[in-house]
């Protein structure tokens, strides 16, 4: 569940990412932070599927819920990680002007 | 377990490497040797080195740390020494160790997979269309 759903967000930013002319937002980072995750759940997926076999794709519903609810909050983990990027980087100047501008 | 420290350590390698590439590419663009001609002319890559680096370095921290919170998550991880609750004993450090050795190492081979065909693909693009394609930033 929680590699389902992270799918899910990469595929969205990714989305998002091409149809944005241009990259001031840095959705980019989000979509290789989001990505990498993934790809990283994959390979974990990959072990649990050759323990488990086919009871792999049936988790219980307790397993399900909690695995849900960690994908949930990874995703809004990875979102405060991109604010804080944008933030940092500031490229469409706005905090800047904000600190250089006079009363 | 620690799974995710394979690809963490991988990450702070490739983040090192691309800095020191990052300050040669510097370098090259301020001061280039007579009669030579940028990469891109010679047949080369069109997207420099750093670039490609720093992708596959945002892919592995931003997998690395979202799956260090998992591990917070599952209690594998804490806020104190030794941080890994399986370095508390031999039996469990042991099967930590296994573990990173079989799921951590094919978590990095497979990001850095996945960033070698998003590079040969960027290349591709690149040379299609005659220009540096922004793929990602």
């Amino acid at each position: 569940m929680t590699l389902l759903l992270t799918v899910l967000a990469a595929v969205c930013a990714t989305v998002r990412w091409y149809t944005r002319r241009d990259d001031t937002m840095h959705l980019g980072a989000l979509c290789l932070i989001l990505w990498g995750a993934s790809l990283m759940w994959l390979a974990d997926a990959i072990f649990e599927y050759a323990e488990l076999g086919a009871d792999y794709f049936t988790p219980a519903l307790e397993d399900m819920a909690n695995d849900a609810f960690l994908g949930l909050s990874v995703i809004a983990l990875a979102l405060v990680v991109w604010l804080v990027i944008v933030l940092v980087r500031d490229s469409r100047g706005t905090i800047r002007k904000m600190l250089t501008r006079k009363k | 377990m620690a799974c995710f420290l394979v690809p963490a350590a991988e990450a702070a390698a490739i983040t090192v490497a691309n800095h020191v590439i990052k300050n040669h590419e510097k370098r090259a663009a301020a001061q280039p040797r007579r009669g030579e001609k940028p990469e891109a002319d010679r047949g080369g890559s069109s997207i420099p080195w750093s670039r490609k680096l720093s992708w596959l370095s945002e892919l592995l921290w931003g997998g690395s740390l979202l799956l260090a919170f998992e591990h917070l998550w599952h209690g594998e991880l804490v806020p104190w020494f030794p941080f890994l609750t399986a370095a508390s004993d031999p039996a469990s450090m042991a099967e930590m160790l296994q573990e990173m050795g079989s799921v951590g190492v094919l978590m990095a081979l497979i990001v850095t997979g996945a960033w070698g065909a998003m590079v040969v693909a960027a290349e591709g693009i690149a040379k299609r269309d005659g220009e540096t394609t922004p793929v990602a930033e």
